[in-house]
C-alpha cells in the first residue's frame, strides 16, 4: 500500500459555491475537454451515438432536491470530483503506488504507467471521484488540471483548472487552502465553507460553500413603510399633484 | 509502497494554433478560441477579451468539438428517391442541386413570387437571407422569432425602444434587486450566469418568478411559484400597490415618457383615445412654465404630469391619469388576484415591499448629461430594480400584453436606461417609428418594396390584399394578429396545406426542424408534409432544405443544400441583424472557417449567393451579368446597405483611413476581424452610457456610429398608440375595417395600456376537464435539436421524465420508474414520469428539443432520446380547438402571432411501463450522413 507525503505547507484546491451554481455543467464538459487532450489516456466514450452512452468523466454535477418542512422545496446543484485529500485513502489503498498525493501541492494523481487498472482506489474513495477509463483501463481523476496550473505555455492568467476558467457564474475558485490569506481562503471563512463528509476523516482540501438561506421571512415590515398608500384629500391624484408641486421647475 | 514521485512535465505544449471565432452552439454568440493541433480542433475555451463571454463558455461551446465529428453531418447534396418522410435519398452534385432549385423558383418569381415560402430557423444571417427574398420577390420571409419570443422583443420596442437579451440587459454591477420572470435555462445564456454570478458575489438579492425552481431560479434567494400564464395579473397588482404607496418616479415619468402627454377624450373625434396632436402631428404636455400646451419635445418644456386640458367641453387627462383610474382599481388588489396567480395577496405585498425598498435606496452617479429638451443634469440617478424576462411570459397567448405590463412596472419605477436598472445595447435604444413597416406588394419578376418585416402603427400598415384577406402565407401582420413583426412560422405548413390564404408551390427552409420540435401539432405536420391531391401530387410541391446535420426534417424534404458546420464558414453578426454589444459598447463579430470540410458541403448564404445569380435576382449579378458575390465573405466585405453602412461596422474605410462605423468597404476587413479575434467593438462615451433614448451625447455618437442618419429622441410609450389605432378600427373607425368576426376580440386585446386576460385556449378547454398546465424548459447543457447528436451533451441530458408536483404525484399513486398519459384536448403521448416538489402545483414540465424521431441525428433507433425522451409538441395543435364557425383560429397571441406554447393544459393518468414512448413514429431511412465513428474517444 501507498503512503502519504508528510503533509505540506501548500495545499492546492477548488472551492465551490453551492450558492452561485446553477447547474450549467459547463465545467463537466471544459474538463472532459482538456482532459481528453491531456494529461494521461483520454476521457474515452463507448457506444456514443447508441442506445446506451456513457464515457468518462473526471467531474460530474448532480442536482439534488430538498424539501424544508416549512417552506418550499428547493434544488441544489452538486458539482462532483476530486477533492484531493490530506488523507486520500484512495491512495493509501493503491497497491503499485500509481495513485499518489503530490508533496509539493497536495494534488492526488495517477501514475497511470503504473496502474494496473484494479479499482481498488475508486473503492476507497467515499466521494465516487475516480472513474476507470474503459477504453484505456487505467483509473481516471481530477488533475487539477496540473498541466495548466504550472503551464509556461499558457497566459498567466489561464494557469488554472479548465472548470475554474470556463464557469459562467464563477461558481468554483482556485488557489491555495494552505495559506490562511489567500483569497479562497477568506472566502471560505466568510461563507462557512465546509468539508464534504468530515466524518469520514479524509480531511478533503477542496471545501464547498453552503447555499444562503433562501425564502426568508422579510426583514422588514411589509405594509409600512413601504407600501403605505399615500393618503390625500384627493387620493392618488392629491398627492400627484402635491408631489409634483415640490420638484424643481415648478410654475410658482 | 514508500511515497513516490514521477517527473511531470508541467509545461506540456497546448496547441499548434489558436484561431478566434464566434460560436454557434446556441444563439448566445461567445468569442471562442479554437485551439488547433496538426491542423484538427483540440480543444475550444472561451475568448477573454469578447464582449460576451469575456472567456467563459458554457457546456455547449466546449463541446462543439464533438459537433464538427458528429456522424449526423450531412455529406453531399442530395434528392430524394423515396416517399417524402422514408429519409430515402440520391446523393447528386452541386450544379445539379442548384439547378433544380433554380427550375423551381425560377418560374414561380415569373408568375406568383408568393408562392415560394422561405423560412429560416435559427440562423444568424436574417439581414442576408431577407435581402435575398426581398430581391427575388415573395412577401413570404420570416425568420424563427415568430415560435420563438416575437412577444417580449415586440412589447419591448412598441413601449419602450428595445427589449431584454439582445437588446438590454440589467445593471449588474449596480442593481440592488434583481428580478427574473418566466426565464428557463437559456436566453441568453453565458452573460445571464455571468451577472448572477456578480450579484452572488455582492449578495444582492435575487428573485425568481417561474413554475418551475430550476437553473437560474434554483439560485434566486426567494421564489414565487406563480401559475402559468397569470404573470401579468401579478406585475399589475404589483403596480397597483406601488403607485397606491407613491413608488413611481414622477420626475422619470414626466419626463422621459408619456405618462404626461395629453390623451384626446373627445368621443366624437376620429382621434379618440389618441393622443391629443398640434399641427405638426406632435403629441401635446401641458408646459409647467407656461401653463399652456407645448409639444412634447419642445425645447426647455417642463412637461407637467397632472395637468388637465379643457376644449370644446371635454377634459383631456394626461396618461397617467388613466393609468390612475385603471390600475388603482380594486381589479388588481392582491386580493383579487390571489387565486388566479396561485400566489397568496401577503407575497404579493412582500414582493411589491421588496421592489419599493429597492426604489427608495437610489444610485447616483456622478456624471453630467444634456437631455433632448436641452436640460443639463448634474448627475445620473436611477432606481437600482432590475429584471428578465423571456418565453416563460413571452409564449402566451397574452403574452404581449404580460411583456408590456413588465415594462410598464420598470418605466413606472424610473428603472429603464438609469443607473441600476436595465440598460439598452445599441444599436437600441431604437423607436419602433425608427423601425421599417412590413412590405407585402408583389410584383412578378421583380423585388419587394422593401423589408418583410417591421413594425405597423396602424391598420394602414397591414400586409393585405385588395380583398382584404391576408397577403402572407403566414398571415402576419393581418387582422388576425396586426403585430406579427416576426412573422408567424409555426403557421406556414398548416396555412400552406390549407391553401389558407392561398397553397404555395416551394417551401424553402433552413435551419428549420419543422417536422419535429419547431412545429406544434408534429404528428399532425408530418401529415401535411406528406398529403397529396387528387392526382396524387404532394398539396406543397416542392420542399427545398439547407441543414448540416440529418434532422428530421431532412426526411421530408425533396432537395437537400448541405452546409458546413459553424467552425467551417464566414459568417457575420452584424449590426443589421441581431448584435452582439453590450450596454457599454457597440459589437459586432465574424466566423471564419477555422477548419475546412471535409465533405462536399457548401455554407448556405455562400449558396444563397449562387442561387442569386442564377436566378437574376437585383442585388446579386453585376451588370455584365456576372455574380455580384462569389460567396458570402465577398458579401460580408462588399454589400453597402445604406450610403457608409454594410454588414460589419469595424474597420470600414474613410477618407484618412480605417474607421469605426460608417465608412466604404475594406477589402482587408475580415482579416481585421480575425486579428482581432473574431469581433470588434466600440465603446459608448461615459455621458452617454445611461438615459440614451434622451441623451445628446448618446444621440450624437449613435449617428456618427451610423445607427441612425439623424438623432432620434424619443418618449416611452406607456400609452401605445398603435394598439389603440386598431382598437379604434374594431370600434368602426376609418377605412380599413376587420372582418366582423374578430371586431370583439381586436378591441378588447388591442388595449393602448397593459391588460390581463386568460390565455385564449381556457375559453376553449374545460379546465375540470384539463386541469393540469404543462410546459417545456430548455436545459442548460442542450439547446435545440443540436445536442442530442453531440457524444458528450447527450452523456448530460439523453432522455427527459415528465416532472410532476407532489400531490399530483402522491394522488395518481406514482413510484419512481412509472409511466404516464399525457392527454390535451389535441392529443395524447406516453411517457416516464419523475417526482418534482419545486413546482407549481399544478402544473408538469420536461425538458425540450432532447426527444428525437427514431433513425434520426445519425443516434441509433433505440437511442434514449427517441425512447425515452418525447416532445410536448404531440399535444399542441397549431389552432386553438374549432368553435363551429368553419375558421382556423392560430394558437397565437392575437396581437403578434406568437405561438402560444405554454397554454397547454392537460390531464394526467398511471399507464403501464412502456419500451418506448407513444407515440413512436417508424425509424426514418438514415440518409447519406457522414460514416459513422461510433468510438468519440478522442475527437
Amino acid at each position: 500500500m501507498t503512503t502519504l507525503p508528510p503533509p505540506g505547507k501548500v495545499k492546492l484546491g477548488l472551492v465551490i459555491d453551492l450558492d452561485t451554481c446553477v447547474g450549467c455543467h459547463a465545467c463537466v464538459v471544459a474538463c472532459k475537454g482538456w482532459n481528453t487532450e491531456n494529461y494521461g489516456a483520454p476521457l474515452s466514450d463507448q457506444d456514443a451515438y447508441g442506445a446506451d452512452p456513457s464515457g468518462t468523466f473526471l467531474n460530474r454535477v448532480h442536482s439534488y432536491e430538498v424539501q424544508p418542512e416549512a417552506a418550499p422545496a428547493q434544488i441544489i446543484h452538486f458539482p462532483r470530483s476530486c477533492l484531493h485529500c490530506d488523507n486520500a485513502p484512495c491512495v493509501t489503498v493503491c497497491p503499485t503506488g500509481a495513485s499518489y498525493k503530490r508533496a509539493e501541492d497536495g494534488i492526488v494523481l495517477v501514475n497511470e504507467s503504473a496502474c494496473i487498472g484494479c479499482g481498488l482506489c475508486a473503492w476507497a474513495c467515499p466521494y465516487g471521484a475516480r472513474e476507470m477509463d474503459a477504453a484505456a483501463k487505467v483509473m481516471k481523476k481530477c488533475t487539477l488540471c496540473v498541466d495548466r496550473i504550472y503551464n509556461d505555455n499558457l497566459p498567466e492568467e489561464d494557469r488554472t483548472p479548465a472548470c475554474v476558467r470556463t464557469c459562467p457564474a464563477g461558481a468554483r475558485h482556485f488557489g491555495d487552502l494552505g495559506d490562511p490569506d489567500s483569497a479562497i481562503n477568506q472566502l471560505v471563512t466568510e461563507r462557512g465553507g465546509f468539508d464534504l463528509m468530515p466524518e469520514m476523516g479524509t480531511q478533503p482540501v477542496n471545501k464547498y460553500l453552503p447555499p444562503r438561506l433562501k425564502d426568508k421571512a422579510p426583514e422588514f415590515d411589509v405594509l409600512a413603510p413601504y407600501l403605505t398608500p399615500v393618503t390625500e384629500a384627493r387620493g392618488f391624484l392629491g398627492w400627484l399633484d402635491r408631489t409634483l408641486s415640490a420638484l424643481p421647475g415648478a410654475r410658482d | 509502497m514508500t511515497h513516490h514521485q514521477p517527473t511531470l512535465d508541467l509545461s506540456p505544449p497546448v496547441s499548434d494554433e489558436i484561431r478566434q471565432t464566434t460560436c454557434y452552439m446556441c444563439a448566445c454568440r461567445c468569442g471562442i478560441n479554437v485551439h488547433l493541433k496538426a491542423g484538427k480542433v483540440a480543444y475550444i475555451e472561451g475568448n477573454r477579451n469578447h464582449p460576451i463571454n469575456k472567456g467563459v463558455l458554457c457546456a455547449k461551446g466546449s463541446a462543439g468539438i464533438m459537433q464538427i465529428n458528429a456522424p449526423s453531418r450531412l455529406r453531399a447534396p442530395m434528392r430524394r428517391t423515396g416517399p417524402r418522410g422514408s429519409g430515402q435519398f440520391e446523393q447528386i452534385s452541386w450544379d445539379e442541386a442548384l439547378q433544380t432549385a433554380v427550375d423551381w423558383l425560377k418560374p414561380v418569381r415569373d408568375t406568383a413570387p408568393e408562392k415560394l415560402a422561405f423560412f429560416t430557423g435559427r440562423d444568424q444571417s436574417q439581414s442576408f437571407t431577407s435581402l435575398w427574398a426581398q430581391s427575388y420577390g415573395t412577401p413570404n420571409y420570416a425568420a424563427h422569432g415568430g415560435f420563438c419570443s416575437v412577444n417580449m422583443a415586440a412589447a419591448g420596442i412598441y413601449t419602450m425602444g428595445g427589449a431584454f437579451w439582445e437588446f438590454g440587459q440589467p445593471d449588474w454591477d449596480l442593481t440592488k434587486l434583481f428580478i427574473l420572470f418566466g426565464v428557463a435555462e437559456d436566453h441568453d445564456s453565458n452573460p445571464i450566469k455571468m451577472g448572477l454570478g456578480k450579484l452572488k458575489g455582492r449578495g444582492t438579492k435575487v428573485i425568481a418568478v417561474n413554475p418551475i425552481r430550476t437553473g437560474y431560479n434554483a439560485v434566486a434567494d426567494d421564489w414565487y411559484g406563480i401559475t402559468p400564464g397569470t404573470d401579468g395579473l401579478l406585475i399589475l397588482s404589483l403596480i397597483h400597490l406601488l403607485m397606491q404607496a407613491g413608488k413611481i418616479d414622477l420626475d422619470y415619468l414626466r419626463r422621459f415618457t408619456n405618462a404626461s402627454c395629453l390623451v384626446n377624450e373627445d368621443p366624437k373625434s376620429p382621434q379618440n383615445g389618441l393622443l391629443l396632436r398640434d399641427e405638426d402631428g406632435k403629441p401635446q404636455v401641458i408646459d409647467r412654465a407656461t401653463g399652456k400646451l407645448a409639444p412634447w419635445d419642445g425645447k426647455g418644456v417642463d412637461p407637467d404630469l397632472s395637468a388637465t386640458w379643457r376644449h370644446a367641453g371635454v377634459t383631456h387627462r394626461p396618461v397617467l391619469h388613466h393609468m390612475a383610474d385603471r390600475y388603482l382599481s380594486d381589479t388588481y388588489a392582491p386580493e383579487a388576484v390571489a387565486d388566479v396567480t396561485g400566489i397568496p395577496a401577503a407575497r404579493i405585498r412582500q414582493l411589491a415591499a421588496e421592489i419599493a425598498r429597492a426604489f427608495d435606496d437610489p444610485v447616483t452617479l456622478e456624471r453630467e448629461w444634456t437631455d433632448f429638451r436641452g436640460l443639463t443634469h448634474k448627475t445620473m440617478t436611477g432606481r437600482p430594480i432590475s429584471f428578465h424576462a423571456m418565453r416563460g411570459i413571452s409564449a402566451h397567448s397574452n403574452g404581449f400584453q404580460t411583456a408590456r405590463a413588465l415594462h410598464t412596472l420598470q418605466i413606472l419605477l424610473g428603472a429603464v436606461e438609469t443607473p441600476g436598472g436595465m440598460r439598452f445595447k445599441p444599436p437600441y435604444p431604437k423607436p419602433a417609428t425608427a423601425h421599417p413597416k412590413p412590405n407585402s406588394k408583389v410584383t412578378p419578376g421583380a423585388p419587394l418594396g422593401g423589408p418583410h418585416l417591421g413594425y405597423p402603427h396602424g391598420p394602414d400598415d397591414l400586409c393585405l390584399r385588395e380583398d382584404g384577406s391576408p397577403a402572407r402565407i403566414d398571415k402576419a401582420f393581418s387582422w388576425e394578429n396586426p403585430m406579427s413583426a416576426h412573422g408567424l412560422m409555426h403557421m406556414v405548413i398548416s396555412n400552406a396545406h390549407a391553401g389558407d390564404p392561398y397553397r404555395i408551390d416551394t417551401l424553402f427552409l433552413y435551419m428549420a426542424n419543422m417536422s419535429w420540435n419547431s412545429s406544434m401539432n408534429t404528428t399532425g405536420t408530418m401529415q401535411m408534409l406528406t398529403d397529396a391531391d387528387a392526382e396524387g401530387n404532394y398539396v406543397i410541391p416542392h420542399i427545398i432544405y439547407s441543414d448540416a446535420y440529418s434532422s428530421e426534417m431532412v426526411a421530408y424534404a425533396d432537395l437537400i443544400l448541405p452546409d458546413t458546420t459553424y467552425l467551417e464558414r464566414h459568417d457575420c453578426i452584424s449590426l443589421l441583424d441581431r448584435p452582439i454589444c453590450e450596454a457599454d459598447a457597440a459589437a459586432d463579430a465574424i466566423r471564419w472557417p477555422v477548419i475546412q470540410p471535409d465533405r462536399n458541403v457548401r455554407a448556405f448564404q455562400s449558396v444563397l449567393c449562387d442561387l442569386g445569380h442564377r436566378l437574376n435576382l437585383p442585388g446579386f449579378v453585376n451588370d455584365d451579368g456576372t455574380a455580384r458575390y462569389k460567396d458570402y465573405a465577398d458579401y460580408i466585405t462588399n454589400h453597402i446597405r445604406r450610403p457608409g453602412i454594410g454588414p460589419l461596422a469595424g474597420w470600414r474605410m474613410g477618407e484618412n483611413g480605417l474607421q469605426d462605423g460608417r465608412g466604404t468597404a475594406n477589402q482587408g476587413q475580415i482579416d481585421s476581424y480575425i486579428a482581432n479575434g473574431g469581433f470588434w467593438q466600440a465603446h459608448v462615451p461615459g455621458d452617454a452610457a445611461y438615459f440614451k433614448p434622451w441623451s445628446n451625447a448618446y444621440q450624437a455618437w449613435a449617428v456618427k456610429m451610423g445607427f441612425y442618419d439623424s438623432p432620434q429622441p424619443y418618449i416611452f410609450q406607456l400609452w401605445c398608440e398603435p394598439l389603440r389605432r386598431f382598437q379604434l378600427a374594431a370600434e368602426g373607425e376609418g377605412n380599413r375595417q376587420p372582418p366582423d368576426h374578430l371586431r370583439a376580440r381586436i378591441a378588447a386585446a388591442m388595449d393602448p395600456l397593459p391588460i390581463w386576460y386568460a390565455p385564449l385556449s381556457d375559453a376553449r378547454t374545460d379546465p375540470d376537464d384539463f386541469p393540469t398546465h404543462a410546459l417545456t424548459q430548455r436545459p442548460m447543457a442542450m439547446y435545440h435539436s443540436w445536442g442530442s447528436q453531440n457524444a458528450w451533451l447527450r452523456q448530460i441530458h439523453g432522455q427527459n421524465p415528465l416532472y410532476v408536483p407532489t400531490d399530483l404525484w402522491e394522488r395518481h399513486g406514482f413510484s419512481e420508474g412509472d409511466w404516464a398519459t399525457v392527454t390535451s384536448p389535441h392529443g395524447q403521448i406516453t411517457v416516464p414520469v419523475a417526482h418534482m416538489a419545486a413546482l407549481n402545483p399544478n402544473t408538469v414540465w420536461t425538458w425540450n428539443a432532447i426527444g428525437k424521431r427514431r433513425g434520426a441525428w445519425a443516434l441509433d433507433d433505440n437511442a434514449p432520446e427517441a425512447t425515452k425522451g418525447f416532445l410536448l409538441n404531440h399535444l399542441i395543435h397549431e389552432l386553438l380547438p374549432p368553435k363551429g364557425d368553419g375558421l382556423r383560429w392560430a394558437n397565437s397571441d392575437p396581437i403578434t402571432g406568437q405561438a402560444a406554447w405554454f397554454d397547454l393544459r392537460v390531464r394526467i393518468a398511471k399507464s403501464d411501463p412502456r419500451e418506448a414512448c407513444l407515440p413512436d413514429h417508424p425509424a426514418l431511412g438514415h440518409p447519406s450522413h457522414t460514416d459513422n465513428s461510433t468510438a468519440a474517444h478522442k475527437p
